[in-house]
């Protein structure tokens, strides 16, 4: 039972992190109906630059407490990768917004490439380890063990998603941009510049993963240049779990692929009587996606919409 | 310009000139290659045949069909396993090229309409997403399955496998044609370009078909589709498994070519990459989609010759060649994507659709929203 909650309490962390990137996914999806390839890239970025900061203040000497150099690196990313998104977005893809969707999907993955390898060349191709500058604080309790990381992971992204939630909710931007994603035409009819939500919407979400890239390369106590890719294909599988497009349903889709995955990472080999070990856990996490979407072909929480020409 | 092209066309004589002209040039091509850039480009024509039937394969699934699909490498994968274990030490096994590559378009085509049937009812990017799981599920199983029960021989992959032969004819040989010597890759040349021909004109005559065009439909309206009496089941999973056994034939032919093969080889980015080239050569339309694998193979590696490039401009080398080729690459992709949204060579249909005025279609997808709520 221990083993159990520990899992638990280990895919929650997890899936928190799915969840923030995958909005990002979800919200461009919701808008402009494209997969943002490029977005796993954006969180890698985030983590770098992060990173880079702190190993410059640390090389200078300066003498702060772990916490402080952390919040400093994530207030240098934050920006720089809402930059990125903007610039993103402004170069691949808005010349293709009236051309085939799947050309801006190729552009998506040639930027990813870019990304990718720009990132290679500037931080080089080892892993960046994390400096152990954060509070080794741990809490336990009848077994189960969590660490004061993984608490403030957890509480940051679900500060970050209420944060999010209200910002859709209650604010003139946030309506823009449900305006939007029902029909640009209209919402521009009623005053609204769909340019300037798009742009908005890169850039939340490109904070967003800032964010989420920090608090894994925290977690994992590295980042490397190919991280982006296997996460951001995490977030988009959370993405679509939950029903692309819809908030909620990014943030149920990330807690919950997380919690398979850690479950099946712990319990795949006694479940197959030893014969699938703990490799099989992305197929795990894959084959949920599969039945769900099999029994719900537009997510959990996704509406059930036509195809659009 | 288009009538004199009709003109032209329509003299006989002169097509079939045409044609012995790039037939000979075809024939040509590897010695002309070996000569000038050294074997090694002979080599990566080889590699270029093989993406072009592997793109046109996709090309049926994605191109006429309108699935997309990210998983397709997984169709290769099957291909150039089942070559690799019938016809390597590792089981002991060694059937025939002949037998092994019929059977690689039927293992590859079931496993095609088995992966298909649970998407039947996904639209769009739900399916794209199905269709990446499952290319990762299986290739995790080819990493994975060297325990307890060794079948793949796990992330080591595959040595030692045979290479194709047709009787006692060995590809991998040189072997002296009246009086010309002809190597190995230039031998695996002709064999591939014969297969590819036989692709090339496999997808020709189903564009026409009725399949083929009944793949339009459903790409196009899937309800109008269904209502004019099309069974949209059995013609999708008819384009997931023709897709589908076209990867397993060339991933057979992969296999043998290569002699090694590892799950490595099989990830998401060929995938990717294979999407890449029928939307950038210009989905639907077979000539865009042969120039797209070609060009996507070749860039790659042309590309290597960047180092030479900076010390010819700079004179010296700035960056590493092999660091910056595939930033270039992605640099590439997305503009030409920009540049050409439809593609290089785009499909008649396309170009129709794009020299239509923008505003009316816009209007007509607004409407076709409204009336969808």
């Amino acid at each position: 039972m221990d083993i159990f909650t520990q899992q638990i309490i280990n895919g929650l962390v997890l899936g928190s992190i799915y969840a923030l990137v995958a909005l990002g996914y979800t919200m461009v999806y919701g808008i402009l109906e494209l997969i943002n390839f490029a977005h796993g890239e954006v969180t890698m970025i985030g983590a770098m630059v992060c990173l880079a900061v702190i190993g410059a203040l640390l090389g200078q000497g300066v003498d702060l407490p772990g916490v402080a150099l952390v919040l400093i690196g994530l207030a240098a990313a934050i920006p720089a990768c809402m930059a990125l998104g903007f610039t993103i977005e402004r170069v691949a893809y808005r010349p293709l917004r009236r051309a085939p969707r799947l050309a801006a999907l190729i552009t998506a993955i040639g930027v990813s490439i870019v990304l990718q390898n720009l990132a290679m060349i500037v931080w080089g191709k080892q892993y960046v380890s994390f400096p152990d500058i954060l509070p080794a604080a741990r809490l336990e309790f009848g077994g189960v063990t969590v660490t004061g990381l993984q608490i403030v992971i957890v509480a940051a992204s679900c500060a970050l998603m209420l944060g999010l939630w209200a910002l859709v909710q209650r604010t003139s931007l946030g309506r823009a941009m449900r305006a939007t994603a029902q029909s640009p035409d209209l919402a521009a009819l009623m005053g609204i510049n769909p340019d300037r939500v798009i742009s908005a919407t890169f850039m939340i979400g490109a904070a967003l993963a800032a964010v989420a890239g920090v608090l894994v390369s925290a977690y994992y106590t590295q980042a490397h240049y190919y991280m982006g890719f296997l996460l951001g294909l995490k977030a988009f599988t959370a993405a679509v779990l939950g029903g692309i497009g819809n908030i909620a349903g990014a943030m149920l889709g990330g807690v919950l692929l997380g919690v398979i995955e850690s479950l099946g990472a712990g319990y795949i080999g006694p479940l197959t009587g030893g014969f699938l070990g703990s490799h099989y856990q992305d197929v795990f996490a894959f084959f949920v996606l599969i039945v769900v979407l099999v029994f719900r072909p537009a997510g959990l929480l996704g509406e059930r919409v036509a195809e659009r020409a | 310009m288009i009538e004199r092209w009709q003109k032209w066309r329509q003299d006989r004589r002169l097509v079939w000139a045409a044609y012995l002209l790039l037939a000979l040039a075809l024939a040509l091509l590897p010695f002309a290659v070996g000569a000038v850039a050294g074997r090694g480009w002979v080599r990566i024509l080889d590699f270029a045949l093989l993406y072009v039937m592997l793109a046109l394969g996709l090309n049926i699934v994605v191109g006429y069909a309108g699935l997309l699909d990210l998983g397709y490498i997984a169709f290769y994968a099957v291909g150039a396993y089942l070559y690799a274990l019938l016809a390597s030490p590792h089981f002991d096994l060694h059937l025939p090229f002949w037998l092994l590559l019929p059977l690689g378009a039927l293992v590859a085509g079931a496993f095609g309409a088995l992966l298909g049937a649970p998407t039947l009812k996904l639209r769009g990017d739900y399916l794209a997403i199905v269709t990446l799981g499952f290319g990762e599920i299986i290739r995790i199983f080819l990493t994975n399955l060297n325990a307890p029960v060794n079948i793949t021989n796990g992330p080591q992959g595959v040595n030692l496998i045979d290479p194709i032969a047709i009787g006692p004819f060995s590809f991998s040989r040189s072997h002296t044609f009246l009086g010309v010597d002809v190597p190995g890759v230039h031998a695996y040349y002709y064999l591939f370009l014969a297969l590819t021909l036989l692709v090339i004109f496999v997808s020709i005559r189903l564009q026409d078909s009725r399949i083929g065009r009944a793949w339009v439909a459903i790409r196009e309206d899937e309800v109008a589709a269904e209502a004019m009496g099309i069974n949209t089941r059995n013609v999708k999973l008819l384009a997931f498994a023709m897709g589908a056994s076209f990867g397993g034939v060339s991933g057979g032919l992969f296999a043998g070519f290569q002699g090694f093969i590892s799950p490595e080889s099989f990830n998401l980015f060929e995938s990717i990459i294979v999407l890449c080239m029928i939307v950038l050569g210009g989905m639907g339309n077979i000539a865009g989609v042969i120039l797209g694998a070609i060009l996507l193979t070749i860039l790659p590696e042309a590309l290597r010759y960047l180092g030479e490039l900076q010390r010819a401009v700079f004179g010296r080398v700035l960056a590493d060649p092999a660091d910056l080729r595939m930033l270039v690459f992605g640099l590439a992709l997305v503009l030409i994507m920009i540049l050409r949204p439809a593609g290089l060579l785009p499909s008649e249909r396309r170009r129709r659709e794009f020299r239509s005025d923008a505003s009316v279609l816009a209007q007509e997808q607004a409407s076709l929203y409204d009336a969808q709520r």
